[in-house]
């Protein structure tokens, strides 16, 4: 029996080497004890760290969106005999938000490998572009709620008009403060430079606005794309 | 032997991450700035295209009508997974292993939350709801602005 052997031939000779297991909570693969926990150099940096935090807050905050999502996708025919999904939706305002959204995450992409070589020039740029582009996804967001209040179609006309501006205006006020955060690491890369703290600070807020562009896909699918076919 | 840590050269630096990588973290140091832009370009121009696929198919009437929103919806779970690699460079290589379990249980309480609300919702209007319903039978709710 294969199972009955398994434990004697692993039991004699030495341990065989093992790869870097992930498990081993050091932040360096050597070390003598192969047991769980203890890798060597001690715990990650503050670096890692952070990062990993702020990971598990995005987590969290996608959960939060995912009640949003739920509420709209329960609500989405309790129209009240108001306006439907397909008839608020404007494509056309639509495709330039979600392009102002996706290149602005590429922007922030190009950001970080900035601040990773350290150009504080093309660090800035990347930045104003991608504060550009933000602003110009909350003035087109801006604009379409105003127009969809004026024809009588505001967030107290039905139980779906209640859900779809929960839902879309919720990820437009994290956008907003993923703008004020992104001009506040601006000012602190240009007063104080890329100290460390500085550097942990802008990838956290460049994970913040990657995920908010992830969020963006599902609303632009769910609130108005399938909204539009139903 | 006791190997000493290279931490002696400051936290936070560029040159020690050896053993663990921080979500967005492009991993590897020795990858250049090229290949850095190189996947965000790569990332950018799937994304894209994704976009204007789901785009294309909500109103074009390609594919059989009750198959689009599956359509939309599977579009758009590829197009997250290209964020999810090609911007936010989450893999499962073992340096990566608990951001992405961390992500991992993210979407099983998402697809919980979600699902279950569907399902409970979906049973709860079968039964609330008689044939014809009843907006027409009841007396006017009060504001309820409907027209006839």
């Amino acid at each position: 029996m294969s199972a009955a052997t398994a434990p004697l031939t692993a039991g004699t000779g030495t341990p065989a080497p093992r790869p870097a297991d992930p498990y081993r909570l050091g932040r360096n693969p050597g070390g003598e004890n192969p047991a769980t926990g203890h890798g060597s150099g001690g715990p990650s940096p503050t670096a890692i760290v952070v990062s990993y935090g702020f990971w598990i807050f995005i987590l969290a905050d996608v959960i939060t969106f995912a009640t949003l999502f739920a509420a709209f996708a329960v609500l989405k025919d309790a129209t009240a005999g108001g306006p439907a999904a397909a008839d608020i939706v404007d494509r056309g305002t639509l495709a330039l938000e979600t392009a102002c959204l996706l290149l602005s995450s590429f922007t922030c992409g190009l950001a970080t490998v900035a601040m990773r070589v350290r150009s504080r020039l093309w660090f800035q740029v990347a930045m104003l572009a991608t504060v550009a582009l933000g602003a110009g996804f909350l003035v087109l967001e801006a604009r379409e709620f105003a127009v969809l209040v004026a024809q009588g179609a505001g967030p107290t006309r039905s139980a779906f008009l209640s859900a779809f501006f929960t839902l879309v205006g919720c990820h437009g006020a994290h956008v907003t403060a993923g703008l004020l955060w992104a001009l506040t690491m601006m000012a602190q890369v240009a007063a104080k430079g890329f100290r460390d703290d500085v550097v942990r600070r802008t990838s956290c807020w460049s994970l913040f606005w990657h995920a908010l562009d992830i969020i963006w896909v599902g609303v632009f699918t769910v609130a108005y794309l399938m909204g539009v076919t139903a | 032997m006791t190997r000493l840590p290279q931490a002696t050269l400051g936290q936070g630096g560029e040159g020690h991450r050896t053993g663990d990588a921080a979500p967005g973290d492009h991993g590897q140091d020795g990858a250049g700035v090229t290949a850095a832009i190189r996947s965000y370009l790569v990332g950018l121009a799937l994304a894209a295209l994704l976009t204007a696929g789901s785009f294309w198919l909500s109103y074009t009437h390609v594919i059989y009508g009750p198959a689009v929103n599956v359509a939309l919806i599977v579009l758009a779970i590829a197009q997250i997974g290209i964020h999810l690699v090609f911007f936010l460079h989450l893999t499962t290589a073992p340096d990566h292993i608990n951001n992405a379990l961390a992500l991992a249980f993210g979407i099983l309480v998402v697809v919980l939350l979600i699902g279950g609300t569907l399902w409970i919702m979906g049973h709860m209007n079968a039964n609330m709801m008689p044939a014809g319903g009843m907006m027409h039978t009841g007396p006017m709710p009060p504001g309820s602005g409907m027209k006839p």
